[in-house]
């Protein structure tokens, strides 16, 4: 029988049945149900597994799911916001970002980590931190995305 | 329960109108004893009865507008649901949408047309009959609100799903008379609207499709779960055309969750297991021996080799000729020459490549992100041992297409031969990256030698173009092929149609030595004129300089019949300051084609640094497409044909070694990323009269505009792709 673990993950705890060599991607898909984070490398190189851990941006398809410490707050696209009102979904909804959308969930869960440590990135900014593939092209809707998500969350903050 | 509908008389005549060939197929009633259909309808349309089969009207009057295309991305879903809508008179605010199923077309007599979404033609290829069907829904639903009031229904007019009684302001919604509506004999003929009332088309619309996608909610084929289904990962034999030999089930049949260890067809191997990492894990560590076949030989090398024989040799199918080419080089006054390369690429959608299977003897399931249902359908037939009719196939919304889930259902044809192989369990098959990228249907490889001679003048006097490579009709679809000749080829350099040349030059052949190599090709966003635009306008390029003369006003000369060729190139030189003194460091291409029937054209501004670096800067783009159903989305589109076509120009090479494609994931075979991006700015110019298409053309014009800017910038003329391979240090 495999180990019983525990992880922390949209804010419920959960028990789960499983290798512990098991990536956390395919625990999060398969064993959770929860298949908006997506496989598409898995190697970590195109960032459509990404997931928050405590607040920062991890690529979930390469890390071991024994890797994560029950206390640690893993956050997918499922538990970004309730009911879709992340700054960043109204700014993707007002741009109409996505094409085929498979790496918009991903790409959102960079720009979230990204907005959560720093508030108004530059351009620059969001070279550095959002590196993940898209092949439909959405980029420079992506780039006016998050900064229109910025400024959501300042209006937020000021009204 | 369905309320009972068919009537005898209505059936009858739609049966004889579609047999007559009423040009618009109204709508064939199914026959009540084909429970098959019948409960495939219901299912799609629940209680509601249609209007037609392009218009489902709810009581709470929600359009549901039938798409039969695909949705990978390209906004065509949005674009055809406008077309239906703006004859319709509804209120966009109130529309759905809803694809039918192949089963479903091939039990009503293919009632929504072709589901083929590819060459750029979900919209130019059905915007006729999906405007009729929303025209007829129309007059339709006039027709019940006029018998339910005893007016006339030249009184009635609909606007905003409201229609109202001209004469006496009486009014009812679509809602209410959509049941009388559907037992009503549909018009023969409507009239479409002229272009200039247009309402919805050419309006910038927000996509029908956006929100699911941003809260992990849309469901792709990858994240499709049916209760009991199981998991399967497959191995090909890596070499193209090899066979599996044996493998030894044994050493992997006690690991966690492995199911069954299966043969799938004469070259691969699954596993199947109860969550797909289990199974791929397990594949992983299943020992194979492979039969590599006769192929196991074959290397870039050997390909390249073959490709160079095809540039000198004397037999060639000759795509475009004018005047005496060989008489007119003799008697240039100068001439140019040069020689391109351009490589293997992969499709790389983001999803690989999956489908869900579930066989019985008696019936056949396939869920399936696919480019074409109907084609879908037919290979699960094929593969399922059944006939279609027994088949179906639910197509499940696409993590990108681009051309690779189109042509080709070879994951499709081995889900249902897993399946096969424990019946009643469905079972989904999902490629692994590596798979994905080993065992694709490749942007064909090409090499060309082009020739160009100048007169005393400087202008163009002869243009000798020599294609060698690889034909994808000759593999794919040779039924298309004339007398051997695969017109494709020539994408970009024809005389007319589609994709003609843009210039007009007195003494021209343009003809193709065909070598197929080994490696499947297919087609690719943009098929051939991702480096048919490259050559051309490269060389073109080339030649100007040679002729000491503007890039710009070498071309114009060479365009003067064809005007809306040159109207493209003239905006994008205009907004891009053409000529003018542009920032220090910025250096300045162009480019222009005719693709997919739209004219398109580029102006790139880009720098290199010392340590040869490029940086694109800035890309301006305009774009005739005819119509512009959605400027916005065409907008979107143009960057991202761009991002496509760039990050094939910067990165995009498969390599073959032992016959297998070297590269296996998004480390050897990247893509461009955000920082690379850009600034586009597009300009939609419709000039109506036509209907071009949009996914496609402007990747023709991304790659050799940046190309005739890096030569301005370094001096450096760029042959062989991808760029990652160049040494762009200023010369």
């Amino acid at each position: 029988m495999p180990p019983l673990a525990k992880l922390k993950i949209n804010g419920e705890t959960v028990d789960i049945t499983v290798d512990a060599e098991t990536p956390l991607l395919w625990v999060i898909r398969e064993q959770l149900g929860l298949t908006g984070t997506k496989y598409a490398c898995g190697i970590g190189v195109c960032g459509a597994c990404t997931v928050h851990i405590d607040g920062s941006a991890v690529r979930s398809c390469l890390l071991p799911v024994s890797a994560v410490d029950p206390a640690q707050e893993i956050v997918t696209i499922e538990g970004l916001s309730s009911d879709g009102s992340h700054p960043l979904q109204q700014a993707w909804e007002e741009l109409d970002v996505p094409q085929c959308g498979y790496c918009q969930p991903g790409m959102i869960m960079s720009a979230a980590a990204l907005l959560n440590q720093n508030p108004s990135p530059t351009d620059a900014d969001i070279d550095a931190k959002v590196t993940n593939i898209c092949r439909c092209g959405t980029y420079n809707r992506v780039r006016r995305g998050i900064h229109l998500a910025a400024e959501i969350n300042k209006r937020g903050e000021t009204s | 329960m369905k309320k009972e509908r068919v009537n005898v008389s209505r059936r009858e005549f739609l049966i004889h109108s579609t047999a007559i060939g009423a040009g618009f197929a109204l709508g064939m009633y199914i026959s009540k004893t084909d429970n098959t259909a019948l409960a495939a309808e219901q299912a799609a349309v629940g209680d509601v009865p249609e209007v037609n089969a392009w218009v489902v009207i709810k009581p709470d009057d929600t359009v549901v507008i039938r798409i039969a295309r695909s949705e990978m991305g390209q906004g065509t879903l949005t674009g055809l649901a406008q077309l239906v809508a703006e004859e319709l008179e509804c209120d966009w605010a109130k529309v759905t949408t809803e694809h039918p199923t192949p089963g479903q077309s091939l039990a009503r007599d293919r009632v929504w047309g072709s589901f083929s979404t590819g060459g750029s033609q979900g919209i130019r290829g059905s915007h006729q009959y999906v405007r009729k069907g929303g025209a007829v829904a129309r007059q339709m639903l006039i027709e019940a609100a006029a018998d339910d009031w005893g007016v006339d229904i030249e009184e009635c007019r609909a606007v905003n799903s409201v229609i109202t009684h001209m004469p006496s302001g009486r009014t009812t919604t679509f809602g209410k008379v959509a049941t009388a509506a559907a037992d009503l004999i549909p018009p023969l003929e409507v009239e479409l609207k002229d272009p200039k009332d247009w309402k919805l088309i050419g309006k910038s619309v927000k996509r029908l499709d956006t929100v699911d996608k941003l809260t992990g909610k849309q469901v792709f084929g990858a994240d499709l779960q049916l209760p009991g289904m199981l998991n399967a990962a497959i191995k090909a034999c890596p070499v193209f055309g090899g066979k599996l030999k044996s493998f030894d089930a044994d050493k992997v049949r006690a690991m966690p969750g492995v199911q069954a260890v299966v043969a799938v067809d004469d070259n691969a191997v699954a596993v199947v297991a109860e969550t797909w990492w289990q199974a791929n894990s397990a594949l992983n560590a299943l020992p194979v021996d492979w039969d590599n076949g006769p192929n196991a030989g074959v290397s870039s090398e050997t390909i390249a080799k073959m490709l160079d024989e095809g540039l000198d040799a004397r037999e060639a199918f000759i795509g475009n000729e004018a005047g005496d080419v060989k008489t007119a080089l003799e008697n240039a006054d100068k001439s140019v020459r040069a020689t391109y390369a351009y490589p293997y690429q992969n499709h790389a959608t983001m999803e690989p490549m999956n489908a869900t299977a579930l066989w019985t003897k008696e019936r056949c399931e396939v869920w399936c992100p696919t480019q074409n249902g109907e084609a879908a359908l037919q290979a699960a037939a094929e593969a399922a041992g059944l006939p279609a009719a027994q088949c179906e196939v639910y197509k499940i919304h696409l993590g990108g297409g681009f051309g690779r889930r189109g042509a080709f259902h070879d994951f499709v044809k081995q889900a249902v031969a897993i399946a096969k192989q424990i019946p009643g369990t469905p079972v989904k098959l999902l490629w692994s990256r590596e798979e994905d990228m080993q065992h694709g249907h490749y942007h064909p490889i090409t090499t060309a030698r082009l020739v160009g001679g100048l007169d005393k003048d400087g202008d163009l006097v002869a243009l000798d173009v020599r294609i060698s490579g690889q034909s994808i009709l000759a593999s794919v679809n040779p039924n298309w092929m004339r007398d051997g000749v695969d017109m494709f080829v020539f994408q970009g350099m024809m005389t007319e149609g589609d994709h003609a040349i843009s210039y007009s030059v007195p003494n021209l052949l343009i003809d193709h030595a065909m070598r197929n190599p080994h490696v499947p090709p297919g087609f690719w966003r943009g098929v051939n004129v991702n480096q048919n635009a490259i050559y051309m306008e490269s060389f073109i390029d080339e030649l100007a300089h040679a002729a000491g003369k503007d890039a710009l006003a070498f071309r114009r000369k060479l365009m003067d019949n064809n005007p809306k060729g040159l109207a493209v190139l003239n905006a994008v030189a205009e907004k891009a300051g053409w000529g003018k003194s542009v920032n220090e460091g910025v250096y300045q291409g162009l480019a222009v084609c005719k693709a997919f029937a739209s004219y398109v054209a580029a102006c790139a501004d880009v720098s290199v640094d010392d340590s040869g670096n490029l940086k694109i800067q800035r890309i301006v783009a305009a774009t005739d497409p005819g119509h512009a159903v959605n400027p916005q989305q065409i907008e979107a589109q143009v960057e991202g044909s761009f991002v496509f076509g760039l990050s094939a120009l910067l990165y995009g090479e498969c390599t073959v070694a032992g016959g297998a494609v070297e590269q296996q994931n998004f480390d050897t075979y990247p893509s461009m990323l955000i920082a690379e991006m850009p600034k586009v700015e597009v300009i939609v110019m419709p000039s109506g009269g036509f209907w071009g298409g949009i996914g496609e053309p402007t990747i023709a014009v991304a790659a050799p505009a940046v190309l005739n800017a890096i030569f301005a910038a370094t001096g450096k003329r760029i042959r062989e792709f991808p760029l990652k391979h160049a040494d762009l240090r200023p010369a």
